[in-house]
C-alpha cells in the first residue's frame, strides 16, 4: 500500500505494465495525469496534433509491438476525437488503451463545460469501457483493461476518468495479477474438432489455406508455414492477412477479395476444402457470403466463437488461439504424409493460374504507374520494413502489387478502412521498432486527412517515408463514379491543391517530387538514408483504375480483370 | 441439446415463409450501472430483434438475471448467445430449454366496464383465468394476470372488445427446473 493521487498511480500502472511511448494531447480535464507524467521515469508522451492521430499512433505501435499500445485525450471533443481511431482499432482487433479525462463526478450528468458521455459514444467500439469512481480503483481498472485489450481476440478498451478521481489521494494496492469474472477467452482448442480438422484435410485433393490477420495477431507464421509446407497446401490470404505468409514463397497465391489477386480469386473458388484461419469470411474478401465455398469443406479456426457461423456456416470450428491450434493440428498429422510433389494437379494448377494472369494483366505503358512504382518501391526497401497505408486505390494497389516477404511486416486499416490511419499508424510503428524503415504507401486524398502529423514525426524524430501515389483525386470513388455511374464525376477532385512538398517542407521534413522511375528510385534511396520523414510525390494518372475488381454484391467468380 | 422454443402459438412467419418461434434466453450479469445498456446496445448494432427483455435481482448481489425472449431462427439465435458471451459483464448464458423451465409473465389490464354486465363478464372471465381484480371504478376496471405468454395473449383477445384502454407487461421471467447442473 501506497498512497498517491489517481493520476500518479495512472503513471505508475502503465510503467508497470511495460508502456514505454503514450501518444496524446492534454486538456482541461486530464490535466492531472499530464502534472504526473512530468515525474514519469520510463514513459516517454509524444504530443500529437490531433487526438485520432494520436489513437491511430497506438495501433499502428501496437500491431508492430504486439502489445498494446496507449494514447491520451481530454473529455468532449478529445475524447470524440479519439473514437475513429478507436472504432478502427476495434475493426482490426488491434489492443489500445484510451485513456480519457472527464469532468468531475459531481458534474457528470449536468452538461458540463466538455463533458461527453464518451462511455455511451465507445461502446459498441471498445472490448470494454471503464470509468473509474474512485482514486483507488485506479490501479485495478489498468491491468484489466491491458488483460482484456491484449488477450484472446484483442481490441481496444476505454478508461474514462473523472478529474477530481486523478486529483484523489487514495493508498494504491496495485495487483500482479487479474481475474475477470465474465471473461475467459479460449486459448486450447478441443482437440477432436482438430481431429476432425486433420480427417477432413487428408482426404482432401484440392486443399487451400485462407489466412486471416488472426495469423498475425497471434504471430502463427512458422506454425502456418509448417501446416502449409508439410501437406504442400497454396495459402491465399485475406487482405488484412497479408504479410501473415511470405508473399514470395513457392506455396503462396497472394490476397483474395475485391482487389485481390485474381489467381487467388480463381483458385480458392477450385479448392475442395478451405482451412480459414484466424479470418472472418468478411464481405470484402468472400463475396456473397451464399455462393462463397458452396460444395466445398470449410474448416474455421479462430479465437473468437461468435466468429464461428457469423457469416459462413462451416464444417470443423476449431475454437482457440491460432498459434496453439496449428500447432497441434500439425503434430496430429500422421508421421509420414505421401508427400504431394510439385507437378502434381493442384500444385500445377496453382503455376497455371498464376501465369495466366501475369501475361493477362496487362499495366498502362507510362512510365510511372502505380504498380511500376511499388514494384520499385519493393525491389528498393529491406525484406524487414515495415509498411503501412492508406485507404483507396493506393490500398488496394498495394495489396496487388507489393509483396510482403517478411511476415508480420504489413498493417492496413482494413475493417473500418479509416483514410488518413496509414501516416499516424506509421509513426507509431516507428517508435514501436525505430531500427527499421518505416512507409506509408500513400494516396492524396487520405494524406491530406492527417498529414499534420509531419510535426509530431520531425520532433519526436520518427523519421518515415510517405511514398504518396499522388492524382490528385480521391481515386477510388473516382473509379466506383467511373464504373457504376456512367462518368458523372460528383466530389473527387483536388485540383492540385496542396503541393505536398511544400507542406513537407514546411513542417521540416523532406519532399521530392519524382517524374520518372530513375527520380523514383533515387527518392527512395535518399528518404532511406534521411533523418527526417520524406514525402515522395509521385504523379499518377487519374483514370487509372484498380483491376481486377469484384463488384460489391456480386461472387469472385465475377471478378473483373479489366484486360 | 436441441433447442426448444416456447410454444408453436407464439411463432412469427417471416414474409418468405421462414417460421420463427420464440427462445427463452436466460443471463447472468454483473450487478452494476451500465450493463442493461451494453446488453440492449448490442441487440441493436447486430440488428437482433427481441420481444421482451427482464432485469432483476437473483440470489447473489452482485449478479442480476435477464430474462430475453427472441423470435428468431436458430442461426441468429446462436449469433446473439454468442455475442452476448463475448460481453465483459454477461458471466453466463444459456438458451432455456422450455420443455423443462417454469415462465412466467405478469400482464396489467385497464378495460372499459361502465356498466354493471361488463363488470359481471369481466369479473367471471377474471375467476376462470385466475386473475385478479385490482381496481375497479365507474369508467374502468384493471385486471392483474400472470401467466404464460400465451395466456395472457388468450385473456386479452377474450377481453378486446370491451375496449382494453391501457396494458402492461412485464416480459418473462424464468428459472430451468429442478437442480442445475
Amino acid at each position: 500500500m501506497v498512497e498517491m493521487t489517481g493520476a500518479k498511480a495512472l503513471i505508475y500502472a502503465l510503467e508497470k505494465e511495460d508502456v514505454d511511448v503514450v501518444f496524446g494531447l492534454p486538456g482541461g480535464a486530464n490535466l492531472p495525469i499530464y502534472d504526473a507524467l512530468v515525474d514519469a521515469t520510463s514513459l516517454r508522451h509524444i504530443l500529437v496534433r490531433h487526438e485520432q492521430s494520436a489513437a491511430h499512433m497506438a495501433d499502428g505501435y501496437a500491431r508492430i509491438k504486439r502489445k498494446a499500445g496507449v494514447c491520451f485525450a481530454t473529455s468532449g471533443p478529445g475524447a470524440t476525437n479519439l473514437v475513429t481511431g478507436i472504432a478502427t482499432a476495434y475493426a482490426d482487433s488491434s489492443p489500445i488503451i484510451a485513456v480519457t479525462g472527464q469532468v468531475q463526478l459531481a458534474m457528470i450528468g449536468k452538461d458540463a463545460f466538455q463533458e461527453t458521455d464518451i462511455i455511451g459514444v465507445a461502446n459498441p467500439c471498445t472490448k470494454y469501457a471503464f470509468q473509474p469512481r474512485a482514486a483507488s480503483e485506479i490501479p485495478e481498472t489498468v491491468k484489466k483493461s491491458f488483460y482484456i485489450a491484449e488477450s484472446g481476440r484483442p481490441g481496444p478498451v476505454l478508461i474514462d476518468i473523472p478529474k477530481d478521481v486523478q486529483q484523489e489521494n487514495a493508498d494504491m494496492k496495485f495487483p500482479e495479477l487479474i481475474k475477470v469474472r465474465g471473461y475467459n477467452p479460449v486459448v486450447d482448442a478441443d482437440l477432436s474438432q482438430i481431429g476432425k480438422a486433420v480427417e477432413i484435410l487428408l482426404k482432401a485433393e484440392r486443399p487451400i489455406i485462407m489466412a486471416g490477420g488472426g495469423i498475425i495477431l497471434s504471430g502463427a507464421f512458422s506454425e502456418l508455414q509448417a501446416l502449409s509446407e508439410l501437406l504442400m497446401i497454396p495459402v491465399v490470404t485475406t487482405f488484412k492477412g497479408k504479410g501473415a505468409f511470405p508473399e514470395n514463397h513457392p506455396l503462396a497465391v497472394g490476397p483474395i477479395g475485391m482487389h485481390g489477386h485474381a489467381e487467388a480469386n480463381k483458385i480458392i473458388l477450385e479448392a475442395d476444402c478451405i482451412v480459414a484461419v484466424g479470418a472472418r469470411f468478411s464481405d470484402r474478401s468472400v463475396g456473397r457470403f451464399d455462393e462463397f465455398g458452396k460444395g466445398m469443406n470449410i474448416i474455421h479456426m479462430d479465437v473468437d466463437p461468435a466468429e464461428i457461423g457469423k457469416n459462413k456456416s462451416v464444417d470443423v470450428a476449431v475454437i482457440g488461439d491460432v498459434k496453439s491450434s496449428l500447432r497441434t493440428l500439425v503434430k496430429m498429422l500422421p508421421r509420414k504424409i505421401a508427400k504431394k510433389d510439385a507437378d502434381n494437379p493442384w500444385l500445377k494448377r496453382r503455376k497455371e493460374l498464376i501465369d495466366y494472369y501475369g501475361e493477362a494483366l496487362k499495366d498502362y505503358s507510362r512510365e510511372l504507374t502505380a504498380k511500376k512504382a511499388l514494384r520499385k518501391l519493393r525491389e528498393i526497401l529491406p525484406a524487414n520494413a515495415i509498411a503501412t497505408t492508406e485507404v483507396g486505390q493506393c490500398q488496394m494497389w498495394t495489396s496487388l502489387h507489393f509483396d510482403v516477404i517478411s511476415p508480420g511486416t504489413f498493417f492496413s486499416s482494413t475493417g473500418l478502412g479509416t483514410m488518413g490511419f496509414g501516416f499516424p499508424a506509421s509513426i507509431g510503428a516507428k517508435a514501436a521498432r525505430p531500427e527499421v524503415p518505416v512507409v506509408d504507401i500513400a494516396g492524396d486524398g487520405s494524406f491530406n486527412m492527417t498529414e499534420n502529423s509531419l510535426a509530431v514525426s520531425v520532433l519526436d524524430n520518427l523519421p518515415v517515408i510517405v511514398f504518396l501515389m499522388n492524382n490528385y483525386m480521391l481515386g477510388m470513388v473516382a473509379q466506383w463514379q467511373r464504373t457504376f455511374y456512367n462518368r458523372r464525376y460528383m466530389g473527387v477532385h483536388q485540383n492540385k491543391c496542396p503541393d505536398y512538398t511544400k507542406i513537407a517542407e514546411a513542417y521540416g521534413a523532406q519532399g521530392i517530387k519524382v517524374q520518372s522511375s530513375q527520380e523514383l528510385e533515387n527518392a527512395i534511396k535518399s528518404a532511406l538514408k534521411a533523418d527526417v520523414a520524406t514525402v515522395i510525390d509521385i504523379p499518377i494518372d487519374p483514370e487509372e483504375d484498380v483491376y481486377p475488381f469484384v463488384a460489391p454484391g456480386t461472387g469472385l467468380k465475377d471478378m473483373i480483370t479489366g484486360a | 441439446m436441441t433447442l426448444r422454443p416456447l410454444s408453436a402459438a407464439t411463432t412469427a412467419t417471416t414474409a418468405n415463409g421462414k417460421v420463427r418461434p420464440l427462445y427463452i434466453v436466460s443471463a447472468l450479469v454483473e450487478n452494476k450501472p451500465g450493463v442493461l445498456f451494453r446488453v440492449t446496445n448490442l441487440f441493436r448494432a447486430r440488428n437482433f430483434n427481441i420481444e421482451s427483455i427482464t432485469v432483476g435481482s437473483t440470489e447473489q448481489a452482485d449478479l442480476s438475471r435477464m430474462t430475453i425472449t427472441a423470435k428468431s431462427d436458430e442461426k441468429t439465435l446462436d449469433q446473439l448467445v454468442k455475442q452476448l458471451r463475448k460481453l465483459i459483464d454477461v458471466v453466463e448464458v444459456k438458451v432455456l430449454d422450455t420443455g423443462n423451465t417454469v415462465y412466467r409473465e405478469l400482464a396489467l389490464i385497464k378495460m372499459k366496464a361502465d356498466d354493471p354486465t361488463t363488470r359481471m363478464e369481466i369479473t367471471n372471465f377474471a375467476a376462470i383465468f385466475r386473475a385478479n381484480i385490482l381496481d375497479i371504478g365507474k369508467e374502468t376496471i384493471i385486471v392483474e394476470l400472470t401467466g404464460t405468454p400465451d395466456k395472457i395473449d388468450a385473456f386479452k383477445n377474450l377481453v378486446d372488445h370491451y375496449g382494453i384502454t391501457q396494458l402492461a407487461r412485464t416480459g418473462v421471467s424464468a428459472l430451468p427446473r429442478g437442480v442445475e447442473v
